[in-house]
């Protein structure tokens, strides 16, 4: 949690903090003791499977829910009592929660309708067109909500958060009642969106794609607890154990006990006998020997030849067999059965194919890595 | 099947519409139709008994439906807050009250009543200031608007609460998490969520009490409403001129109940 070492000393800089904070709900602990701090203008993300406390963290921040423990801080001012119309952050809602009886005009102004001294109505409206021009809807400020598509009520609950201009955007899970595609092309718009109104956005997903296409920094959790956090491409190449590995793009994992380690390296002994050498993350302690411990490496760093051909001697080679191909367009997807390391999953590149057709399910492969591919990996 | 299910209804509608058939009579005998007129709605209305009735029914009618609307709303806002055996404990009661048997209520209402007058009537006189003439108090309107809004309450908040029940708790949040204020919340948007619910509580209450006759019967003390004046005025024969106050009761009704069915009636809204 490298985060939250820098709070002592760039404190201001967070727009977003929580300091030892914990939810129960009755017996359930929900949030476990959990430190962090977003940066101003970041994009953060909440990611983890569905019961990991990343929503209750996100409505501890917009004030539906109260800490039972700890503190969240707001643009540096402690939040703790303060009801959530109090607080200068706004959501964007899961299912969008539109205003059915309002159309889309009464929807977007809601909030600056609610400043006291009240805003002219001028001035609202004016603010509304601002606000419907930047999410690209421009002209739709009469239509009923219900009328309007996902992708259409996604954008009008952007810009009914965003025309407040709050210290901090809360997105719950904003493009998952969205199809595929419709998603792709939102994640895009929410990166652009956040770049030009520099707001702080932080998301809450279980979508680890999404989590990463996006966010500067992520926050994986488990069980009320922070496993890890830092930005995309840490988390994707030195996760510290396997449970981030394995939520953070794909990753073959080589299950065994230590047998040898120095200070860089670590080997491990599978359950056939076989021993792999994975490299050990930086700053990371060595597992003690016999322990339980994995070889990590990630599908696109292993390459497939075919059985005969020699191998560099520097890289780890396994023969296997293919299973199974599926070809991806831009790459193939192998799964190859191998002798003592159960099946694996290999990405090949077209560019590397193109020369012969690839394999096909029964030739027989010799896959093999470069030794710094792969990573050692604790179970917890 | 489909024979008995013709037979029921014929069972069920026949003798209405004969009502309403009968109230055109142009005779004066109930019994044999002798072409159609509309003279006995004009004795009817005419009628000054009956207009007094009409009129009691109307205030009773009105009060009960405004009191339990704003009761039973209030009180179905604060139920959804309940948890745990209280709020078992509150919808099995709120079940039961409309479950209960009108001549139920009515003999309770009225043994409850008296007992109570019974009680205060002495103390209110003991206690008055000399020279004062001391308030008796007996049964009238105020009897059977309480006993009527004890069960027509129950509907509003059963109705109320379904509409709260359906209704999506992120709105509510998305209006906090907007910057208004509580208060603002309910009436910019929990108020417009539910309203249809209220208004169709309303609408049945109106009906329900402009109808009842067991409880009024028994907690209307001296004043007649309409079902009462039409009950004592069969014991001298059905007259044509009866016919034509039900065929206007059932007109109200009827007029009443689809409209608050059009307000329950899901309009392609959340």
């Amino acid at each position: 949690m490298g985060l939250v070492s820098q709070s002592s000393t760039t404190e201001c800089e967070f727009d977003i903090e929580f300091r030892g904070v914990t939810k129960r709900f009755d017996d359930i602990v929900a949030v476990d003791d959990i430190s962090l701090g977003v940066e101003r203008g970041a994009f953060f993300s909440f990611l983890g499977p569905s019961g990991c406390g990343k929503t209750t963290s996100l409505r501890l921040i917009a004030g539906f829910d109260q800490p039972t423990e700890g503190k969240v801080f707001i643009g540096g001012e402690s939040v703790v009592g303060v009801p959530s119309h109090k607080r200068p952050v706004n959501m964007v809602f899961q299912q969008y929660a539109l205003f059915p009886h309002m159309n889309v005009n009464e929807n977007i102004g809601y909030g600056l309708r609610q400043r006291r001294p009240k805003p002219a109505k001028q001035e609202v409206l004016k603010r509304v067109d601002e606000t419907l021009e930047m999410v690209r809807l421009s002209g739709y400020g009469k239509r009923r909500v219900w009328e309007l598509s996902g992708g259409q009520q996604q954008r009008i609950a952007l810009a009914r958060a965003l025309i407040n201009r709050p210290t901090c955007l809360l997105l719950d899970e904003p493009l998952a009642a969205l199809d595929r595609k419709l998603r792709r092309e939102m994640q895009i718009e929410l990166q652009t969106l956040q770049r030009d109104v520099g707001i702080t956005f932080i998301l809450v997903t279980h979508d680890q794609e999404e989590a990463l296409s996006m966010s500067d920094n992520i926050c994986i959790m488990r069980e009320g607890k922070i496993i890890q956090s830092g930005s995309p491409r840490k988390l994707y190449d030195e996760p510290v154990n396997k449970y981030v590995a394995d939520f953070v793009g794909k990753t073959n994992f080589f299950n065994g006990e230590v047998v040898e380690s120095t200070d860089v390296t670590v080997s491990v002994k599978s359950d056939s006998g076989q021993v792999l050498t994975g490299m050990l993350i930086k700053g990371a302690t060595a597992p003690a020997n016999k322990s339980k411990a994995s070889v990590a490496v990630r599908p696109e760093m292993i390459s497939i030849s075919a059985a005969d051909a020699t191998n560099n001697s520097a890289n780890i080679a396994i023969q296997g067999r293919v299973l199974n191909r599926i070809f991806l367009g831009e790459h193939s997807e192998y799964l190859i059965t191998t002798e003592g390391f159960g099946d694996v999953l290999v990405l090949s590149p077209k560019s590397i194919e193109s020369n012969n057709q690839g394999f096909a399910p029964g030739d027989n492969v010799s896959i093999s890595w470069k030794p710094d591919a792969a990573l050692v990996l604790g179970d917890t | 099947m489909r024979i008995y299910a013709i037979a029921v209804f014929l069972f069920l509608y026949v003798p209405i519409g004969i009502i309403v058939l009968f109230s055109f009579n142009a005779g004066r005998h109930a019994s044999e139709l002798r072409g159609l007129s509309i003279q006995w709605y004009g004795k009817a209305l005419s009628n000054p008994f009956v207009g007094d009735a009409f009129t009691t029914s109307l205030i009773i009618a009105f009060s009960v439906a405004i009191l339990s609307s704003l009761m039973g709303t209030t009180a179905a806002l604060a139920l959804q807050r309940l948890k745990g055996p209280v709020r078992v404990l509150f919808d099995g009661l709120i079940y039961i009250s409309v479950m209960i048997p009108g001549i139920v209520i009515g003999i309770a209402t009225l043994v409850a009543l008296v007992t109570v007058f019974d009680f205060l009537n002495p103390l209110l006189a003991a206690g008055w200031p000399e020279g004062g003439k001391p308030p008796k108090l007996h049964m009238g309107y105020l009897s059977v608007i309480a006993a009527h809004t004890l069960f027509t309450m129950s509907i509003v908040i059963i109705l109320v609460r379904a509409r709260i029940a359906g209704m999506d708790r992120a709105l509510i949040e998305a209006s906090m998490d907007l910057y208004a204020t509580p208060w603002r919340t309910f009436y910019q948007v929990t108020l417009p969520q539910i309203y249809p619910a209220i208004l169709a509580g309303f609408l049945l209450s109106f009906t329900f009490s402009f109808d009842d006759f067991i409880i009024s019967f028994f907690v209307a003390g001296a004043n007649t409403t309409l079902p009462i004046y039409i009950f004592s005025s069969i014991r001298r024969g059905i007259t044509p001129e009866v016919n034509a106050i039900g065929s206007m009761v059932l007109a109200v009704s009827l007029c009443l109940l689809m409209t608050a069915q059009f307000f329950l009636r899901d309009r392609a809204r959340r």
